[in-house]
């Protein structure tokens, strides 16, 4: 048996080889399901927006299905959709997705899991990734999620939630990241 | 409903932590609380493939892909490997994604103001797939190294980086690798963030002479491994 190759930071340069290309943008005209913005920032422990983090996202499509050989769910696949993305920062520090709301998808033990997307960030200064997911305000479904349940403090439990708002007629979920501090996000071992 | 088999967890002792105070900027950027236990589910088991990816011709030659029509600067390398689990099974057809510093010790990015020259014939970044051997490579220069803030004349050693995804969520992996007989190496704290000597040691690329071309560059293997499938499998209940 090996060992696992150890994780080092992207460092301040990733975008030359992560983000030189947009892949923010994962859904078209024609993905099936809700359009929506996703967008934030992460903050660092002095309460600073970080400009050089680097957030990927990986979702199920609107049926609640994950475009993944390991998902033998008998739902539609949706050829628009990867369900993955990749967002630097722009000038203000904001990381941001145009995507589509996932559909639920079947957690472990028989339950059921809330729509969520799943979150890892990378930045200059994070030796190893930190993984954390994304709910929706207006589910719920998120009284029943069996992970947002694991999580036994249930003031933490609101930093894994985005807020729905609306601009220039469209919807923005904003999901603030706090790597540190008073509202530490929940973060996963998993 | 069967779960696929789950993954290894994150073998916390070949990672660093996520506050290493050597690294100055690690201190405020990691968490602090207990990270809360995720037992794996759909969503973690599956991950993006990139299957449908098609590279250009000369995305794995760094040395010209630039697309100037000119040769980058250096000393021109060979860099293979291949990609495993933790059972030494290939992880085949996936992604891998490489950026670097130019023979000078210089980023193609505006964030780098280090006083070296820029070269023109050189981006720095790179991408490859693994064959079905989970074997990959590519063609590029040697890094330079170069100097940073972190601590009174501190500098890194020449590394290059690449992002891996594997086959889940939870196989992704960036790292970096070293050159052998580099005296930065034992002075950089990045290195020295991970906890364990084989940890660090698994960081070091080998200077392979079965890889290196008769007069025109010389091979380098830098083998990765990524979280393994857990073995027995894992049923919910019916």
């Amino acid at each position: 048996m090996s060992k696992q190759t150890p994780s080092q930071t992207v460092g301040p340069f990733y975008a030359i080889g992560l983000t030189r290309q947009p892949m923010n943008v994962m859904a078209t005209d024609s993905t099936h399901g809700e359009r929506i913005r996703v967008e934030g920032q992460v903050f660092d422990g002095d309460g600073g927006a970080i400009p050089d983090v680097m957030v990927e996202i990986w979702q199920a499509n609107a049926y609640g299905r994950y475009n993944h050989p390991d998902d033998k769910q008998e739902k539609p696949l949706d050829a628009t959709f990867s369900g993955w993305g990749r967002s630097g920062t722009d000038a203000n520090c904001v990381y941001s997705f145009e995507t589509i709301k996932p559909g639920p998808v079947p957690g472990s033990d028989d339950s059921v899991q809330a729509p969520h997307i799943n979150v890892v960030i990378f930045a200059r200064g994070m030796l190893v990734h930190a993984y954390t997911r994304l709910y929706f305000d207006d589910e719920a479904a998120n009284a029943n999620d069996p992970v947002l349940r694991s999580v036994k403090n249930k003031a933490r439990r609101k930093t894994l939630i985005a807020a729905r708002g609306a601009r220039e007629g469209k919807t923005v979920y904003r999901f603030d990241i706090r790597l540190q501090g008073d509202n530490e996000t929940v973060f996963f071992d998993m | 409903m069967i779960t696929p088999k789950p993954y290894n967890p994150r073998d916390w002792r070949s990672h660093p932590p996520y506050s290493f105070a050597a690294y100055g900027s690690s201190v405020k950027r990691g968490p602090l609380k207990r990270l809360i236990p995720l037992k794996q589910t759909l969503s973690e088991i599956t991950g993006p493939l990139f299957a449908d990816i098609k590279l250009e011709p000369g995305e794995n030659d760094l040395t010209r892909n630039a697309d100037t029509g000119r040769e980058a600067l250096g000393e021109r390398i060979i860099v293979v490997g291949r990609v495993l689990d933790e059972d030494d099974k290939p992880v085949p057809n996936t992604l891998i994604e490489i950026w670097q510093a130019n023979a000078a010790g210089r980023y193609h990015h505006p964030v780098d103001q280090h006083n070296a020259p820029l070269d023109p014939n050189f981006t720095g970044a790179g991408r490859c797939v693994t064959n079905d051997k989970g074997e990959y490579r590519y063609m590029t220069i040697k890094p330079g190294a170069y100097p940073w803030l972190n601590h009174p004349n501190a500098w890194r050693p020449a590394h290059i980086h690449l992002s891996l995804f594997g086959p889940s969520f939870v196989t992704r992996l960036v790292t970096q690798f070293f050159f052998p007989g580099d005296p930065l190496i034992p002075l950089d704290p990045i290195f020295n963030s991970v906890p364990t000597k084989s940890g660090r040691e698994r960081l070091m690329a080998s200077y392979a002479h079965d890889v290196t071309e008769p007069e025109f560059a010389l091979g380098y293997r830098f083998d990765i491994v990524l979280r393994g499938r857990k073995s027995t499998p894992f049923e919910g209940p019916q």
